[in-house]
C-alpha cells in the first residue's frame, strides 16, 4: 500500500498544488539515472484511477466552515442544491447563527444555522447564493463493512484557508460502534469508525465511500495521550442516522433522540430483555412487560442492549416504529411511539451549558484531560466506557495547533460584533426552543399551502358515511357545536372538556376532535390556531416514506397532521390528550386521489371505520387569500 | 515477476506489492528508498497516460477482475473473528484493564502480551460476544508474550505459519481492541497500513522501554493504542505475520512508536508453550517440605516489598549481606518472574513453590530488572 498510498498523495497534492515541483524534480532525475522507464500494472492504474474519480465526486461538495470574526471553524458537507448541509452541532455552537462557507471552487458563501441536534451533535446549516450547490450522494451506511476502504474530506487544523479542503484515506475499522454519552448529552450510536486520519478541524466534514458516497458525519475522534491529533481512531455519525434527522433538523428546532421508555439488558444466556419499564409509556401500553424479550426494532433484529441502544440512538424523539418482542411466550409485532429523551426544557438548558465556555485567555496547560475529544472548548467528563475498571485517561496537556478549530482562536481576543449581512439576517429569525424560526415558519407556510389545496377554510362542516355494518354515521363541525350521530345515538362535543374526555376515554367523538381540530386549523391559520409548528418527518404507522408532520396545540390537546412528503396529501390527524393514554389517530383513506373514508384508531386498533365518505363544506370562505385573518375575528376559538 | 502464484484474495494489493517489489530491487540497486517510492509514484501518474497498457504487467492484468474495491474487506472479518478482548488488571492511573488477543487453536489457545493486564485471571470475550475465563497457560517474559487458554472447542484460529518472508512494504491489516471500543459481540477494531521496516529496538538501549530484543516490524499504522498490545497483524493474504506491542514511547523524543513482533520470532516459544514443553503453571508434583528442610526467603536472604495486597508482585526490597541472594547479585528492585520455570504470579506462589525446593539444592530465578529480563541462579 505504500507505493499506492504516495500515489494518491501525490495526487492530491497536484490537486491542492502543494509541492508537486518537488516530486517532479525527483521523478525526472530518477527517470534519467534508470534507463526502463517504471512499469505500473494496470490494476494500480485503475485502482488510482478510481480513488481520482471518486475523489472528484466527492470533494466539490465538501464544505469548510469558518466563524466570521475567525472564531474558528470546522467541516461540513452539502445534502442539498438549495445548500442545506450537514455539520457537527459543536462545530456551530461557537458561532450561533451566522457563518462562512467554503467550497472547494474557491468561493466563500455566507450560512445561516437551520437546526440543531445537541444529542446526535448534528447541525443543518443553509448555503446561500445558488440553487445549484453541488451536493453529495447519500450512501447506505447499513451497507458498510469493517475493512471497506473510505475516505476523510474536511478543514483539519483549519488548513483549508484557501478553501481547498484536505483528503485523507483510510479504512472502515468498525461500524455499529456504540460511544457512550459524553457528557451529559453527546452520544454516538450504530456509529462508523476510520483509521483515515480525522484531526481537530474534520468535525462535521464528510465521510465518503470509496466511491465517493456520503456514509457519515465526522464527529469525535479517541485522543489520549498522544496529544490533539489523530490516533488512527476518528468516529462519522452514520448518514443513515443523518437521513432519519433530515426533516427535523429542516424544521429549525432543536431536536431530541428518541427511548423506549424502557431499559434494557444483554440476557447471559442471549438476548435483550426489558429490565425496567415504565407504565406510562408506549411500550407497556402495547403489552411489553419487565422481561420481555426484545427481538426487533424498526426492522433490525437486536440481540445486546448495544443493539437496541444503537437503533434507538439514531431515531428522533416522537417517531413511531415497529417492534417485535416476546412476552410469556408470546411474540408480539406491533409499534411503539417514542418518547424523547429529555424533556424539552431539560434539553435547552443541557445544551446551554455544552456551549462553549467563554474564550479562554492563552492555552492553560493541564486543562482538558478528555479521551472522547470533540470539543475542544467545551468542559465535560471524559467519556466512560462500560468497564467498571476502565481507567479515567490522563493526558499530558496536547499543544494546541495553531489556528483552532471550532472555537475562538488563542489569545482571548473576544470575537469582533459579527455584521451579519442583510440576506442572511433575512433567513434567521430567533425564537426560545427553536435554533432558527424562519425555517420553521417556511415548512410550515409549506404544509399550510398543501393543506389549502386539499381542504377549504369553512365554517361548518358535514360528513357523511356507513360504518363497518352500513350504519349512517353523520359528523357534523361547527364553532358552536360538534355533534356525531350513529343511527339513532349521537354524541356531541360542547365544553372543553368535552374534547379532552372523547380522546382520553376513546369513543367516537374523538373522530369529532380530529377532524375539527383540522377545520379550525383551516378556517384560522396556523398563527391563530394555538401553538402550532412544523415537526419534522416521520413514518406512518411505522412506514415509511417519512411524513410532514405539523403540530398544533389547542385545548389543551396536541393535534399532528401528517401529510405525505410527495403528493402533500394530509393522511392522519392524532390528536394527544393525556400524555399517558393512547391519542385518537383519524386516517383518511383516499380513492383515486379522493377522500373516501375514515379510519379512527386507538393504539393499533381500528375502532371506526367509515367508508362512502361524503364532506360538505359551507362555501363560507374558499378562496386562498388569507382565510385566517378574515375569520378570525369571527372566532374567539375559545368558547366551544 | 516475483509473485504471482497465489493469492486469490485481492489483485489489487497483488498489484500494489508487485510494484513494491519492483521498488525494492531498485532500492537495492543504490536509490535511496524514499526518492524512489516517491519517484515511482510519481512516474505511475506521470507516465500512466503515455504507457501502452501491454507493457504492464501481463500476469497481473490477467488477474484483473471486477473486484478492484474488495481490498481489505474481505480480509477484515475473517481476522476481527480470530481476535479476542482481553479484560484483567488495571484501571488505575492510565492503566487500561483491557487488552487484546488472538486465537492460534481451535481448542482456545490464545496469544497475548506479556502485561500486568495478566496479573488476574484475565476474561476473554470472543468476536461472537462469549465470556469466558481464561487459564494463563504460559508466558516468555523475554518475549513479553502469554498465552492463554479458554475452554472453548472449533473455534477460528490463526496458523502459526513458518517462512512467511515478511518485507517492508507488505500492506497489512492490525487488528485489536484498542481504546476498549470493540465491547461485548462488538468486533474488533481493523487499521490498514503497511511494514515500514523491519528492525531491531536495542540499537540504542534505553531508548525504548522494553525487555524484548529481537526485531520488530515498524508499522506505518497508529496501531499501537491502549489496549492494542496482542492484537494480531495480518497480511494482505490473509495470514499472521505479527502480534502488536506493548505502548512504546522514546524517552528521548517522545515519540510513541508503531511496532509488531514478527511471528517468527515468537513461533516457537508460542509452540513450546502450547506444545506443553514449556509450562510456567506451577509443578504440583513435587512434594511440600517440611519447614526446615526448604527453602524460605530467610535462608535466602531476601526481603521482599510488604506483601499487603491480595496479590503482591515479587519484588525485591533489600538483599541481606553475604546471603545466597546477594552472592547471585540480586538487587532492590528485582521483578521476580519464573522460579524454575513456573509463574511467579505474586509473593505468596513464590513462597509457596520454595517450599518445595530443598535447602540444598540449586534453583533458577528469572527477574525483570529495568526493562532487561535476567536469568539468576542460586546456589546454595
Amino acid at each position: 500500500m505504500t507505493a499506492f498510498r504516495i500515489t494518491t498523495f501525490q495526487f492530491t497534492c497536484q490537486l491542492i498544488g502543494v509541492v508537486v515541483i518537488t516530486l517532479h524534480l525527483l521523478a525526472s532525475q530518477v527517470s534519467a539515472e534508470t534507463n526502463s522507464p517504471v512499469v505500473v500494472p494496470k490494476l494500480v492504474q485503475q485502482a488510482e484511477q478510481a480513488r481520482i474519480k471518486a475523489i472528484n465526486k466527492a470533494r466539490p461538495s465538501a464544505v469548510s466552515v469558518f466563524m466570521p470574526g475567525g472564531g474558528g471553524g470546522g467541516s461540513g458537507v452539502l445534502i442539498s442544491p438549495e445548500g442545506y448541509a450537514l455539520t457537527n452541532f459543536h462545530v456551530t455552537s461557537p458561532a450561533g447563527s451566522y457563518m462562512k462557507c467554503g467550497l472547494s471552487d474557491g468561493r466563500v458563501y455566507d450560512a445561516v444555522l437551520v437546526g440543531l441536534d445537541p444529542v446526535g451533535d448534528l447541525a443543518m446549516i443553509k448555503l446561500l447564493g445558488r440553487d445549484d450547490f453541488p451536493v453529495a450522494t447519500l450512501g447506505d451506511s447499513l451497507k458498510s463493512k469493517a475493512g471497506d476502504e473510505c475516505m476523510v474530506i474536511g478543514n483539519p487544523f483549519l488548513l483549508a484557508t484557501n478553501l481547498q479542503p484536505t483528503v485523507t484515506y483510510g479504512i472502515l475499522s468498525g461500524v455499529g460502534r456504540y460511544q457512550y454519552p459524553s457528557g451529559t448529552l453527546l452520544e454516538y450510536a450504530d456509529c462508523l469508525q476510520t483509521d483515515a486520519s480525522i484531526n481537530p478541524g474534520n468535525s462535521g466534514g464528510p465521510l465518503y465511500s470509496s466511491q465517493g458516497d456520503l456514509l457519515g458525519i465526522v464527529g469525535r475522534g479517541s485522543f489520549e495521550k498522544r496529544g490533539r491529533v489523530n490516533v488512527g481512531v476518528g468516529y462519522a455519525i452514520s448518514i443513515n442516522q443523518a437521513k432519519n434527522f433530515l426533516g427535523y433538523l429542516s424544521s429549525g428546532r432543536i431536536v431530541d433522540h428518541a427511548t423506549l421508555g424502557a431499559t434494557v439488558t444483554t440476557d447471559p444466556d442471549g438476548g435483550v430483555v426489558v429490565s425496567n419499564i415504565l407504565e406510562s409509556s408506549d411500550a407497556y401500553r402495547r403489552g411489553m412487560r419487565y422481561n420481555s424479550e426484545i427481538l426487533e426494532l424498526a426492522g433490525r433484529p437486536v440481540s445486546t442492549a448495544n443493539d437496541v441502544q444503537n437503533v434507538l440512538g439514531t431515531l428522533p424523539n416522537g417517531w413511531r416504529i415497529p417492534i417485535t418482542f416476546r412476552e410469556e411466550g408470546k411474540t408480539i409485532e406491533t409499534l411503539v411511539r417514542l418518547p424523547g429523551v429529555h424533556r424539552r426544557d431539560e434539553l435547552l438548558t443541557k445544551m446551554a451549558s455544552a456551549m462553549p465556555p467563554p474564550p479562554p485567555v492563552p492555552d492553560q496547560p493541564g486543562d482538558k484531560p478528555d479521551n472522547q475529544e470533540d470539543q475542544p472548548q467545551r468542559r465535560r467528563r471524559p467519556a466512560q466506557r462500560p468497564d467498571p475498571n476502565a481507567p479515567q485517561p490522563k493526558a499530558p496537556k496536547p499543544e494546541s495547533p495553531k489556528p483552532q478549530p471550532h472555537g475562538p482562536g488563542p489569545g482571548g481576543a473576544r470575537k469582533k460584533p459579527v455584521k451579519i449581512p442583510p440576506q442572511a439576517m433575512a433567513l434567521i429569525k430567533n425564537r426560545e426552543g427553536f435554533a432558527n424560526y424562519y425555517f420553521n415558519q417556511q415548512n410550515q407556510d409549506r404544509c399550510f399551502k398543501s393543506l389549502q389545496d386539499q381542504f377549504p377554510a369553512g365554517e361548518t362542516w358535514k360528513l357523511t358515511g356507513k360504518t363497518a355494518d352500513g350504519k349512517d354515521i353523520k359528523l357534523l363541525l361547527s364553532n358552536e357545536k360538534c355533534v356525531v350521530s350513529l343511527g339513532d345515538r349521537s354524541l356531541e362535543l360542547k365544553a372543553k372538556s368535552d374534547f379532552f374526555d372523547a380522546v382520553d376515554t376513546g369513543n367516537d367523538a374523538a373522530l369529532l376532535v380530529a377532524l375539527d381540530s383540522l377545520r379550525r386549523l383551516m378556517l384560522l391559520g396556523p398563527e391563530k390556531f394555538g401553538e402550532t409548528y412544523y415537526w419534522g418527518t416521520m413514518p406512518l404507522g411505522g412506514q415509511r416514506p417519512l411524513r410532514d408532520c405539523m403540530l398544533g396545540t389547542s385545548q389543551e390537546i396536541e393535534h399532528r397532521w401528517l401529510m405525505h412528503p410527495e403528493t402533500g396529501a394530509l393522511e392522519c390527524i392524532e390528536a394527544f390528550a393525556d400524555r399517558d393514554t393512547d391519542p385518537a389517530e383519524a386516517w383518511l383513506e383516499y380513492d383515486n386521489g379522493k377522500l373516501t373514508g375514515l379510519d379512527l384508531r386507538f393504539g393499533v386498533e381500528s375502532k371506526r371505520k367509515i367508508t362512502e365518505l361524503q364532506i360538505e363544506f359551507d362555501a363560507q370562505t374558499t378562496s386562498d387569500a388569507a382565510p385566517a385573518k378574515e375569520t378570525a375575528a369571527a372566532n374567539d376559538g375559545e368558547d366551544q | 515477476m516475483i509473485r504471482q502464484t497465489v493469492n486469490p484474495f485481492n489483485q489489487d494489493h497483488m498489484a500494489t506489492r508487485f510494484f513494491e517489489r519492483q521498488s525494492r530491487d531498485r532500492m537495492r540497486n543504490g536509490l535511496a528508498g524514499l526518492i524512489c517510492l516517491a519517484a515511482a509514484a510519481m512516474l505511475s501518474a506521470s507516465h500512466a497516460a503515455a504507457q501502452d497498457p501491454a507493457a504492464a504487467a501481463a500476469p497481473v492484468q490477467q488477474a484483473a477482475n471486477d473486484s478492484e474495491q474488495q481490498n481489505w474487506t474481505e480480509q477484515s472479518r475473517p481476522a476481527q473473528q480470530r481476535v479476542a478482548k482481553i479484560y484483567g488488571a488495571g484501571g488505575l492511573r492510565g492503566l487500561e484493564a483491557y487488552q487484546s488477543g488472538f486465537l492460534v487453536s481451535p481448542e482456545g489457545h490464545l496469544v497475548t502480551a506479556w502485561s500486568y493486564v495478566l496479573d488476574v485471571a484475565p476474561i476473554v470475550i470472543l468476536d461472537d460476544g462469549r465470556r469466558f475465563d481464561a487459564e494463563i497457560v504460559g508466558i516468555e517474559p523475554a518475549l513479553e508474550l502469554a498465552v492463554l487458554k479458554i475452554d472453548a472447542t472449533n473455534l477460528p484460529f490463526f496458523k502459526l505459519e513458518k517462512d512467511l518472508q515478511v518485507q517492508w512494504g507488505d500492506p497489512v491489516l492490525a487488528v485489536s481492541n484498542l481504546f476498549g471500543i470493540a465491547t461485548g459481540n462488538e468486533a474488533a477494531s481493523v487499521m490498514q497500513g503497511s511494514i515500514a521496516g523491519i528492525t531491531k529496538l536495542d540499537a540504542r538501549r534505553g531508548t525504548f522501554k522494553t525487555p524484548y530484543r529481537g526485531k520488530v516490524f515498524l508499522l506505518d499504522l497508529i496501531g499501537n493504542n491502549p489496549g492494542a498490545a496482542g492484537g494480531a497483524v495480518v497480511r494482505y493474504d490473509g495470514k499472521l505475520v505479527g502480534m502488536i506491542g506493548k505502548e512504546l514511547r522514546d524517552s528521548e523524543t517522545g515519540v510513541w512508536l508503531n511496532y509488531a513482533l514478527p511471528l517468527e520470532t515468537l513461533r516457537s516459544a508460542i509452540g513450546d508453550i502450547i506444545a506443553g514443553k514449556v509450562s510456567t503453571k506451577p509443578k504440583e508434583d513435587q512434594p511440600i517440605l517440611p519447614r526446615d528442610q526448604s527453602h524460605n526467603l530467610t535462608t535466602l536472604g531476601l526481603i521482599l516489598v510488604p506483601d499487603v495486597l491480595e496479590s503482591t508482585p515479587a519484588y525485591v526490597d533489600s538483599i541481606k549481606k553475604d546471603s545466597l541472594a546477594a552472592v547471585a547479585k540480586l538487587k532492590p528492585d528485582d521483578l521476580i518472574l519464573l522460579l524454575d520455570g513456573q509463574r511467579i504470579g505474586d509473593q505468596k506462589t513464590f513462597t509457596e513453590l520454595l517450599r518445595r525446593i530443598d535447602r540444598r539444592d540449586a534453583f533458577s530465578l528469572t527477574i525483570q530488572r529495568g526493562s532487561d529480563i535476567l536469568p539468576v541462579r542460586l546456589q546454595p
